[in-house]
């Protein structure tokens, strides 16, 4: 245990990862609508020691109803569309929706066309769209953090309903 | 080719040693064809024609079949006589009696969980019947990330049907990609030679590698530990720059083609790899190390999610959690097209396919995986074309071990063009194996038990 804890002080050390300027949070609920295990795999990763989300106020919650964003990856499939949107009715407002991966985003789906409802923002208003086959975790810690400063310049968060 | 002779066939088949791999039905749903897979590798489709919608079911013979028969009579309506009840799989029905095991007595209740988890999971329902914190029974629904890729795939060209079957799943996008390949080839009568053998061996060992870091760092997820958590995380991560490094993509997307090979790595870079995968080694060795003498992570593995040596066998349970149960069976063994030189399947002291088993088991695979990759990567790699080799054929088989498990791609062509795909993944396999490792145990220890398997959902799912 303690060679573990000390190997991971020394990592810490070595990237020494900028700490954050600003105390802010923001609580993420994960929606898999039909992904290829991709993008999950990198979304687990952005809390790993190379770029600890956390030290941003940036974590995953594990209910919608703690969650500010909505955060979802794959093309919808029909059988997601429910749980997808029982998910985001459950959030409390202001709510936001971050749609992660081509998938999400309507680019390049594989499949039969009919097994899918079509890109997130087809069911829900989308406000922050994450590009990449899966996007690195770098990219979706970028995108998540420019989604807090987004919110601090007084950009009103969206209040549509569903 | 009666129904009777069907099993006949099956039924002998399966007394000389053979093991049921796969059931599909065809894409005009007028015949279903069983893959089945001798000890030395070699295998063959037994097939029946369906007559008045329905064919026999091996589901008695190969309780293994349950899952395969399930999916096609969803999917291409067609029954099974004898595989009673025929509960759906595909298809989500809303009526409980139809799709879940009925568990009666004092006190027995419903936990409902997902398709939606706590956490980033992917989607998938579990219908745990429960006494108090025991589970009696354990019905899981998966199929909601349905994307109707088999279909999709119908009528194009062989070479693009590989974008299908590397779709089906990121974490095995290589292995399914390579199994796709072969398929083709061995339709078209073709064969890998050795430099093409390598290349695609070397690709698959690194998704191994990335996979069994991450499964050994969801295990310490699984018990709390988070410094080993962490510890893993970081190596699966440094597992996935090098494989960007190597093939300009994280998840190695993008480097499987049908019928040859254009990755080219140099000296420098194949040194670069060498060096890394050896940091690698040394640092997985010492976490591992720690794990070994972590009391609070030690103490929460054995003796619970039990798929024993019978299980295994029964349920058709493949890869990883079937070594685990001391059932050394490997797809890389018995791989002519790929550079397996000699691989015997390892096993872990305690195989009594527990999850503390299936933990190690990741462990001792990876080590393996290492030795494999620095054996190969002793000079730069070049683009390769595969050979003929031998008569062309309307149906391919391709077999490679995922890191979850045998996955069996089956390729019918008409011409140039794909007729039939079937993906039949290590996950696939495996899924009615978590169900019964879970009965019995405590449900605060469901998410440990899944972890120590570590399935995908996507690939099943397709």
């Amino acid at each position: 245990m303690l060679t573990l804890l000390r190997d991971l002080r020394r990592l810490r050390r070595s990237l020494a990862l900028p700490s954050p300027d600003r105390g802010r949070s923001l609580a993420i609920r994960h929606v898999d609508a039909g992904s290829c295990n991709a993008c999950e795999h990198e979304l687990t990763l952005t809390s790993s020691p190379y770029y600890d989300l956390q030290r941003f106020g940036l974590g995953i919650v594990a209910s919608p109803r703690h969650a500010d964003v909505l955060l979802v990856t794959g093309p919808v499939t029909t059988r997601m569309r429910e749980p997808l949107l029982v998910a985001y009715n459950a959030m409390p407002e202001p709510r936001r929706v971050a749609a992660l991966g081509d998938c999400a985003l309507g680019c390049n789906l594989v499949g039969t066309a009919s097994e899918f409802v079509g890109s997130v923002d087809a069911i829900l208003p989308v406000d922050l769209r994450i590009p990449g086959c899966p996007p690195t975790p770098d990219a979706i810690a970028e995108a998540l953090l420019g989604l807090i400063d987004s919110d601090h310049d007084g950009q009103k968060p969206s209040r549509r309903r569903r | 080719m009666t129904g009777d002779s069907y099993r006949e066939r099956v039924r002998s088949a399966l007394a000389g040693g053979w093991r049921f791999g796969a059931l599909y039905a065809t894409a005009d749903c007028g015949r279903v064809r069983a893959l089945l897979v001798d000890p030395s590798g070699e295998t063959r489709l037994e097939t029946v024609p369906v007559e008045g919608g329905a064919v026999p079911s091996l589901v008695d013979l190969a309780p293994a079949a349950g899952w395969d028969e399930r999916e096609a009579h969803d999917l291409y309506d067609i029954d099974f006589a004898g595989h009673e009840p025929l509960r759906p799989l595909v298809d989500h029905d809303l009526d409980l009696s139809r799709w879940t095991v009925p568990v009666r007595g004092d006190d027995t209740y419903q936990v409902a969980a997902g398709p939606v988890h706590a956490g980033v999971i992917e989607s998938g329902h579990f219908r745990f019947h429960v006494v108090g914190d025991r589970i009696l029974h354990l019905d899981a629904r998966l199929f909601y990330k349905h994307r109707g890729l088999e279909k999709a795939a119908e009528g194009s060209a062989l070479e693009a049907g590989l974008a299908y079957a590397c779709r089906a799943c990121g974490a095995c996008a290589v292995t399914n990609g390579v199994a796709y390949a072969l398929a083709c080839e061995a339709a078209r009568g073709l064969r890998s030679g050795r430099e093409l053998a390598r290349i695609r061996t070397v690709l698959l060992e690194l998704e191994r590698i990335w996979s069994h870091l991450n499964d050994i760092a969801a295990a310490c997820a699984g018990t709390g530990l988070a410094a080993g958590n962490n510890r893993f995380a970081e190596l699966t991560e440094r597992a996935r720059r090098l494989n960007a490094v190597l093939t300009g993509h994280r998840f190695l997307f993008g480097s499987v083609r049908v019928g040859g090979s254009d990755l080219a790595l140099d000296a420098d870079t194949v040194r670069v790899a060498r060096t890394e995968l050896a940091l690698l080694r040394e640092d997985a060795t010492s976490g591992w190390r720690e794990l070994s003498f972590n009391a609070s992570f030690q103490d929460r593995l054995p003796d619970i999610g039990i798929v024993d040596a019978y299980d295994v066998r029964r349920l058709g349970t493949v890869g990883p959690a079937a070594r685990a149960a001391g059932v050394a069976e490997d797809v890389r063994s018995l791989a002519p097209e790929l550079a397996y030189e000699d691989f015997r399947p390892v096993t872990p002291k305690r195989a009594i396919g527990d999850v503390q088993a299936r933990v190690e088991q990741r462990a001792l695979e990876l080590w393996q995986s290492l030795d494999i990759l620095e054996r190969l990567l002793d000079r730069p790699i070049a683009p390769a074309a595969a050979e003929r080799g031998w008569p062309e054929a309307e149906i391919g088989v391709g077999r490679v071990e995922s890191p979850r498990g045998a996955t069996a791609c089956i390729v019918e062509r008409s011409g140039d063009r794909v007729e039939r795909l079937h993906l039949r993944t290590g996950s696939y396999a495996n899924w009615p194996s978590v169900a019964h490792a879970a009965a019995g145990d405590l449900f605060p220890d469901f998410p440990l038990i899944n972890k120590s398997f570590e399935l995908c959902y996507a690939c099943p799912d397709r």
